[in-house]
């Protein structure tokens, strides 16, 4: 196990490391001179050179590029072009937002798509699978951020349940920032509920034809005995890998959402930072967003292994 | 043939007919603007209603699928012309240090969060559908690269290929002549769904902005249009919505029914 932890370990970093890269070069080669934009067109330039060098911009591309790292490895996001305030405050901010959203998202899908697949699976071919199965189709195919605006039009517009968009606050009380962020979890769990519905029936599916299912019949469980001691629980570990891959698809699917809800999350900070090309702030977001991903399928890459120990061979 | 092909098919081509309809007739042209004639509901005149410019939504709808259809299909090409051959080589050669380059590469991809990395690239390099369809067609690569290796691996152990190998074919030929058309099927089926995927990100991506610029239409930002408008001119947000859920469970419904009709074990097993 430690062995494979190590390996798997070895591997993060080497994509963490050619992710860095790949956004720094990418960012690198942006047109434009983030001084010169910050400045205007009639700046001198003594006062631009001495922007670029408070700004660190006119050092070599890799010095450049490993003050970024490094300062990001403690936590020194650098200071955001535009408001001058350091980047990880900016980013601590808006997080506040953006992760409440993706895990309420991820209980939500959660919470639908597990009875909606354990009860597919056992009325596998009869119409309650059938509809299901339909929903799923049907939901897979909407785009969340149309989803939203059909949410906003009945819910806010309409009946008048929720605020259309904003996000009043956490200082607010728990039960206000999670009323303000309820419709746009429901868009965003949505789609990712109809993937796990059906991961989860397939999975149950599968588990059903095992012998030790036809052995726990035989012993004298119920249909529903067995299906929820044996069948369920054995379906679960592929099902949990979807999620573990689902927080990264809602991490970057709150990126849209909130533009439909106007909430001031990551997503908002990444658009305003893009046009006022605030190029550190994309930066160093994008980096974070693929950090937390390759970070949380490694950690359900390790779990899955701890429970599977058929896994570790695996590379 | 199953429902889903049928239905599949037919939501599909009804996109594809429109799309390639617009090209010699919309009801209206497109981009006419006729602002005493604005949001208008659906009528006889006007099938989808008109926009807050007074311009058709059905002549906007038809060209709109275009650009969808070409994004997508742009960007599973792209998919499929790189990451076929990687996939081909990576299992003709399993096991070297090539195949593993190939296959960590893969790895590397599919761990980017692929929205993200589509923003980034449109954000710096300009927004447009060419960048658009270069954005969502490096996620494809792996997709293919990755389907096509695993089916081809189990082919390599097949006396047919030892056959050939005997016969004195190198990989390179073995692998265009035997194994690329036995692995077409799930290729197809594949580029289908990459296919609806594409055409999902493509809308989002032009909803916030990062898509095909105006004029030219697109459903995405005719939704991010309509945002604004939606409690007073519903059908401007219904109506594209609509058009991308069909396009998206046409190409669904059409790639299930043709994984299950071109699976032969499958086609046994019914019959």
């Amino acid at each position: 196990m430690l062995r494979y932890a190590l390996k798997r370990l070895i591997s993060l970093m080497i994509s963490l490391a050619v992710a860095s890269v790949v956004i720094f070069a990418v960012i690198e080669v942006a047109p434009g001179d983030p001084a010169s934009f910050m400045l205007g067109v009639n700046a001198q330039e003594d006062t631009l050179a001495a922007l670029r060098a408070e700004l660190g911009l006119d050092g070599s591309k890799l010095e450049r590029y490993f003050n970024w790292v490094s300062g990001m490895l403690v936590g020194d996001f650098g200071t955001s072009y535009t408001y001058r305030t350091p980047v990880s405050q900016m980013i601590a901010d808006r997080m506040w937002v953006s992760l409440p959203l993706a895990l309420y998202a991820l209980t939500l899908s959660t919470l639908i798509a597990f009875p909606a697949g354990i009860y597919a699976a056992a009325r596998r071919g009869k119409p309650g699978d059938l509809t299901v199965m339909g929903a799923t189709q049907l939901g897979i195919a909407v785009p969340n951020f149309w989803f939203a605006m059909m949410l906003v039009l009945i819910f806010a517009i309409n009946l008048r349940w929720f605020n259309a968009g904003g996000f009043a606050g956490w200082d607010q009380g728990l039960w206000t920032g999670l009323h303000s962020l309820t419709l746009p979890a429901i868009a965003l769990a949505l789609p990712q509920a109809a993937i796990l519905a059906r991961v989860m029936r397939s999975s149950l599916l599968d588990i059903l034809g095992e012998d030790f299912m036809r052995t726990a019949r035989a012993k004298g469980l119920s249909r529903r005995q067995a299906l929820w001691r044996h069948g369920v629980r054995n379906a679960l570990i592929p099902v949990l890998t979807i999620i573990g891959l689902q927080f990264s698809f809602l991490l970057a699917g709150s990126i849209i959402i909130e533009q439909v809800f106007y909430l001031p999350g990551l997503g908002r900070l990444v658009f305003q930072a893009i046009s006022a090309r605030d190029l550190i702030v994309v930066e160093s977001v994008v980096m974070l967003l693929v950090f937390a991903v390759i970070t949380v399928n490694f950690l359900v890459d390790l779990a899955y292994a701890a429970v599977d120990p058929r896994l570790r061979s695996r590379t | 043939m199953s429902r889903n092909l049928i239905l599949g098919a037919l939501l599909a081509s009804l996109v594809l007919l429109a799309a390639l309809v617009s090209f010699v007739w919309t009801p209206y042209d497109h981009a006419a603007l006729d602002i005493p004639g604005k949001l208008k509901t659906p009528s006889a005149q006007n099938w989808f209603g008109t926009d807050h410019f007074g311009r058709d939504m059905f002549s906007m709808i038809m060209v709109g699928a275009r650009t969808s259809i070409a994004v997508a299909l742009v960007a599973v090409g792209i998919g499929m012309a790189l990451g076929v051959p990687l996939g081909l080589t990576a299992a003709a050669r399993k096991g070297s240090w090539l195949d593993e380059v190939i296959m960590r590469g893969n790895d590397l991809v599919f761990a980017f969060p692929s929205l993200v990395i589509a923003i980034l690239i449109t954000a710096v390099f300009g927004a447009g559908a060419i960048n658009a369809i270069i954005a969502i067609g490096i996620f494809n690569i792996p997709v293919f690269a990755r389907i096509t290796r695993g089916a081809a691996l189990s082919l390599w152990e097949r006396e047919f290929i030892l056959a050939a190998r005997v016969s004195g074919k190198g990989a390179a030929r073995i692998s265009a002549e035997h194994i690329l058309p036995n692995v077409a099927n799930l290729l197809i089926v594949q580029g289908t769904i990459q296919f609806s995927l594409g055409i999902l990100a493509e809308a989002g991506l032009s909803y916030v902005g990062l898509g095909a610029q105006p004029p030219t239409p697109s459903w995405g930002r005719m939704l991010a249009d309509a945002q604004t408008m939606v409690s007073f001119a519903p059908h401007l947000a219904l109506i594209p919505g609509l058009a991308i859920i069909v396009t998206v469970l046409g190409l669904n419904l059409l790639g299930d029914g043709l994984r299950d009709w071109l699976d032969p074990r499958i086609r046994v097993a019914r019959a």
